[in-house]
């Protein structure tokens, strides 16, 4: 399992073919990536700086990786988030699972996925013409965790 | 007891601060917001229904109990991915 929270850029392709480099056991690998939109809510987004909690992003991230790992055989899980400036059209986040066959795997990443959106200590702030507004966590992503 | 109280996001910029300690005794993590919302009106934002807290680096509900030197965070809702 592996947990980064970074500034830079990363290569999504090279991060899922990764997840089944020198393990010839995993059959499935199921991916997400998530990217700046430049439109929210009604306006256009130019920017957006994403703010986190620096000791607790880390426990919180591997806590949710670890309770997937518990519910489902996944032989590798990857969860990558980025911090600070971000432009329109950038990847932000990418979860990676690898399992053997592809229902773990799918169910896995959708998981830690709704799970990270409701428990990971990141907070968007965009950039738009009205000026910088703080993005508001979102009911649907709530019922969305309640699920498992 | 004393606790170190953070803020993160929308809250630390109307608190105008990253945090601040405190010097009480307090049960629980409602007893720090408690406190906090009892110094003054610019501490309103800590009334949020959907406020969320930790726990020494770990998601927790409001009753969770407190030990001295604990830190408590106070932050709205998470809005990463």
């Amino acid at each position: 399992m592996a947990v980064r929270v970074q500034q830079q850029a990363f290569d999504p392709g090279a991060e899922v073919n990764a997840m089944h480099a020198a393990n010839a056991g995993v059959g499935a690998v199921v991916s997400f990536v998530g990217y700046v939109r430049d439109f929210n809510d009604g306006r256009e987004v130019a920017g957006m700086f994403l703010e986190h909690a620096p000791g607790m992003t880390e426990k919180a991230l591997a806590k949710i990786v670890v309770e997937a790992e518990q519910r489902w055989p996944l032989l590798k899980v990857e969860v990558l988030h980025r911090i600070g400036t971000l432009q329109p059209g950038e990847p932000i986040v990418f979860v990676g699972v690898a399992s053997a066959h592809r229902q773990a795997a799918f169910d896995g990443c959708n998981f830690i996925m709704d799970y990270l959106k409701t428990r990971a200590p990141f907070w968007k702030k965009e950039t738009t013409g009205d000026g910088p507004r703080w993005v508001e966590g979102r009911h649907s992503d709530q019922q969305a965790a309640e699920r498992w | 007891m004393s606790v170190e109280v953070v803020y993160f996001a929308r809250y630390r910029e109307l608190l105008g601060r990253d945090g601040e300690r405190l010097e009480g005794d307090f049960e629980n993590v409602e007893a720090v917001r408690q406190t906090l919302l009892g110094k003054g009106p610019e501490y309103a934002v800590l009334a949020e229904q959907n406020l969320m807290c930790a726990r020494n680096q770990d998601l927790c509900r409001l009753a969770e109990p407190l030990a001295d030197g604990d830190e408590v965070a106070f932050f709205p809702p998470v809005t990463g991915g």
